[in-house]
């Protein structure tokens, strides 16, 4: 046993409202550079739906992930090592940037300075990638909200998969008439895999996984644009920077939680449906664990690898391994942990991808809940809630592809865990006595049924985020290491060099040491967000604590005054 | 001239070449890519791409073949100077046509597809015509041996025993000048294409990922030991001022 430490995500989908608020701010923070307009280190899908980009999930076609060989070992499902070198000169399967969509910005230009006439003038699309007049036809979530399903519903892979498994047209599974259809929401970062195929196809082996906490990087010192690993990731979490010629990809936001903040995504998430802890998991078995011959198994197998913080064995084994006290402690009381393994409502997304994704689900009960309460059911009433999980079987069908390779009888019994804790809860909250039958039906006891209610529905901002920070000891070594997404213009980013954009040593991340940070956190008045003073009409969220407005969000008032300067300030 | 063509240039291109390389390397690891443009375009760069880059990779062993190796060991192994020369011909014809296909393919797809142009530098333009002019002049010298036949220039005791000379440190001028001129200028235009390496995009290929081959798929590594301190990274040809003073420039 090798007891290793890794940060991970849970995210209960039944709170998720669409609102991409984790998307904005998280590209704020790190992606509103030339060169990556078009990256999304988070985004939110409406499923049904073809995700970003478009199908990635269809793997036939894409190749991302693992498959097994006819041995039984894990092998890239785009191919052996020599193979991938081989293709090294045109990558065979990679994404085009027609699958993700052409960014763009508007001619805001014009809306200043067109001459006096009878129209208005008009602020026409602008292809950021060539310059030139563009017409918008797809975006990041251009089907949102199930938006034109009714026409390209079928190209989910899930819907393709599901529809192919029954004969006639007549009976397709999934339908997207407006009162037959189900939606959810799905918000989608890096999953910081314990079995990462994006590093297992980089050449360079510029990807690498922290030993303290798990978080996939990218070293950008190292990577030298083969592309291998946008290919790899079956996620399709990795992005081309088209400017620096380097892969980039969710950071997890690693100077925040090395300092114990939450991630941007979770910080600024209005539902607070994100939760962020430790695992424990034993390195020596992820292999094994991942070559499962059984798809359907791999949900457990994943279960099998965390490691249970309170064993005496594992406590041990993780002191000798190098994991500080602090950071056991906070293993001890990971909402992760407690969400994944010990109450089994959190779900890993498509582990028959083989890569054991660290960022787990909590299945939405709500398309079961909003079809019974629009056929005027009590929603609430156990016995309706546990019959209507099976008789609905379309969205378990649908959950199941996401999120146990298939396996309903999974995701029902997460659902009827769901749908018991509502239950008994309408009880003890009406004031009435709780119905012990009702968690005895789905295998918990009162008190983890009320202990799970807590933490899934009111649970506190010290109870959601449960970062250990890394030591104050060691913190000089929390500076900078290989990974930096510079931000354009930002302290230490220098013009493009002599060989072509964004040449030249990286730009640093504008991590600041522990204790700044945390005086920060803990002061109640604003202070100045960039470390190198103003960032010159950009925004900097990624140290925001949400004092005060951060630098550059507004114009500066003492600059302004005239109208002049202000329209030259919009310019920029 | 010769003695400055055969006996200096070379020397300067290795010290441009050597240095250059490791001065970037220091310097400029964030800038060490390949730049790949296929996210823009890549119908054509299926096509293309591969047949330049294993057509040069064929062009790099021949160049090996014919320039390190002297003609009394293949000789000894019982080559004879026609056979040699016939192979030569053949493959060396062969991988340079692919090479100059892939890369007129190549070009021709940067300069019609917006975006691709859009990403060309200065830098990359020059390194285009450096590295066209050598393909061109490379397939020249070789289309003259073909016209030539039996008659034909045999630059191994030439151009070969220079090209050994000048890394043993004792130039042997004399035997380059008597090469005749196609060989002189083909070999000035790749002395110039290597003194330029290390500032192109063509460093990629020192990075090749042949240790892909041996490595483990899983790579942990810890938090960076080695740096400390708040001071940011700087170029290395960035002058030494305060912050202010960059941003007022």
């Amino acid at each position: 046993m090798r007891v290793m430490a890794q940060m991970g995500m849970v995210m209960n989908l039944d709170k998720c409202i669409g609102c991409h608020t984790c998307s904005v701010t998280c590209k704020q923070a790190w992606t509103n550079r030339a060169g990556t307009e078009y990256v999304w280190f988070n985004n939110v899908e409406t499923r049904p739906g073809q995700g970003y980009p478009r199908r990635y999930e269809d793997q036939d076609t894409w190749k991302g992930g693992w498959t097994l060989t006819n041995r039984g070992n894990l092998k890239l499902k785009a191919g052996g090592r020599v193979q991938k070198l081989l293709g090294i000169f045109a990558s065979p399967v990679q994404p085009k940037l027609a699958d993700y969509y052409e960014p763009w910005t508007y001619d805001y230009q014009t809306l200043i300075e067109a001459p006096l006439g009878d129209d208005f003038p008009v602020a026409r699309p602008k292809s950021l990638i060539t310059g030139e007049n563009t017409k918008i036809t797809w975006s990041a979530n251009w089907d949102d909200n199930l938006g034109g399903t009714s026409e390209m519903g079928h190209l989910d892979p899930i819907v393709a998969k599901l529809n192919a498994s029954v004969r006639r047209e007549s009976e397709e599974k999934v339908r997207f008439e407006l009162e037959k259809t189900f939606m959810f929401y799905l918000p989608r970062i890096c999953e910081h895999c314990l079995n990462p195929s994006c590093m297992a196809s980089c050449p360079s082996g510029a990807i690498y996984k922290r030993e303290e906490d798990g978080i996939v990087l990218v070293d950008q010192d190292r990577c030298r644009g083969w592309r291998q690993c946008i290919t790899g990731c079956p996620y399709k979490k990795i992005y081309f920077n088209h400017k620096s010629g380097k892969a980039e990809k969710c950071t997890f936001c690693y100077p925040r939680i090395e300092v114990g903040l939450p991630t941007v995504c979770s910080e600024t998430c209005v539902g607070r449906l994100r939760y962020l802890g430790l695992f424990l998991y034993d390195a020596d078995r992820v292999t094994a664990a991942a070559a499962t011959p059984d798809e359907a198994d791999l949900y457990e197998a994943q279960l099998d690898l965390i490691l249970d913080p309170r064993d005496p064995e594992v406590i041990s084994a993780a002191r000798r391994d190098g994991i500080p006290d602090d950071w056991m402690d906070a293993a001890r009381r990971s909402p992760v942990y407690a969400l994944a393994k010990t109450y089994r409502v959190a779900l890993p997304l498509h582990p028959e991808y083989r890569t054991m994704p660290m960022v787990w689900y909590v299945p939405p009960l709500s398309p079961i809940v909003d079809v019974l309460s629009s056929q005027g059911h009590d929603a609430e009433d156990r016995d309706v809630l546990f019959g209507a999980i099976e008789a609905l079987r379309i969205p378990v069908d649908y959950l199941a592809e996401l999120f146990t390779a298939g396996r309903t009888d999974i995701v029902t019994g997460v659902l009827q865990k769901l749908a018991a804790m509502r239950a008994y809860m309408r009880d003890v909250s009406l004031g009435r006595e709780g119905d012990p039958s009702i968690p005895e039906a789905v295998g918990m006891s009162e008190e983890s049924l009320y202990e799970m209610y807590r933490l899934m529905a009111i649970a506190k901002y010290a109870d959601r985020y449960v970062i250990p920070t890394a030591h104050v000891e060691r913190a000089h070594e929390l500076e900078e290491i290989g990974c930096s997404l510079d931000f354009e213009e930002g302290p230490g980013m220098y013009e493009s060099g002599p060989f072509g954009e964004a040449s030249g040593r990286p730009a640093p991340v504008a991590v600041e040491t522990f204790h700044a940070l945390r005086e920060r956190q803990t002061s109640d008045t604003p202070t100045s967000t960039t470390a190198g003073g103003e960032l010159r009409g950009r925004v900097n969220l990624l140290n925001w604590d949400g004092n005060g407005a951060p630098d550059g969000l507004f114009p500066d008032a003492s600059a302004g005054g005239n109208a002049t300067t202000e329209a030259t300030e919009g310019q920029r | 001239m010769s003695t400055f063509l055969w006996g200096v240039l070379p020397y300067l291109c290795i010290a441009s070449l050597v240095g250059g390389t490791i001065w970037r390397y220091r310097y400029d690891k964030f800038g060490w890519t390949t730049r790949s443009s296929q996210l823009y375009e890549s119908r054509l760069l299926r096509i293309g791409s591969p047949l330049f880059h294993f057509g040069i990779l064929l062009v790099f062993f021949g160049h090996i073949g014919g320039l390190v190796i002297p003609e009394s060991w293949t000789e000894v192994v019982g080559v004879s100077e026609g056979l040699y020369h016939f192979n030569a011909l053949l493959f060396g014809g062969i991988a340079g046509v692919c090479t100059l296909v892939g890369i007129i393919i190549l070009v021709y797809r940067r300069r019609t597809t917006g975006p691709v142009f859009m990403a060309t530098t200065k830098n990359d333009k020059l390194m285009y015509v450096l590295l066209v002019a050598a393909i061109v002049l490379g397939l020249w010298t070789t289309l003259v041996s073909v016209g030539a036949g039996s008659e034909a220039h045999n630059y191994r005791e030439t151009v070969s025993p220079w090209f050994r000379s000048v890394f043993l440190l004792r130039p042997d001028v004399a035997a380059m000048a008597a090469a005749p001129i196609q060989f002189h200028i083909h070999a000035i235009v790749g002395m110039l294409l290597f003194a330029l390496w290390p500032f192109t995009r063509l460093v990629h290929a020192f990075t090749a990922p042949l240790h892909y081959l041996f490595r483990p798929y899983i790579v942990y590594r810890s938090r960076d030991r080695q740096v400390s301190g708040a001071r940011q990274a700087r170029p290395g040809w960035s002058g030494i001022g305060t912050a202010d003073r960059d941003r007022q420039r």
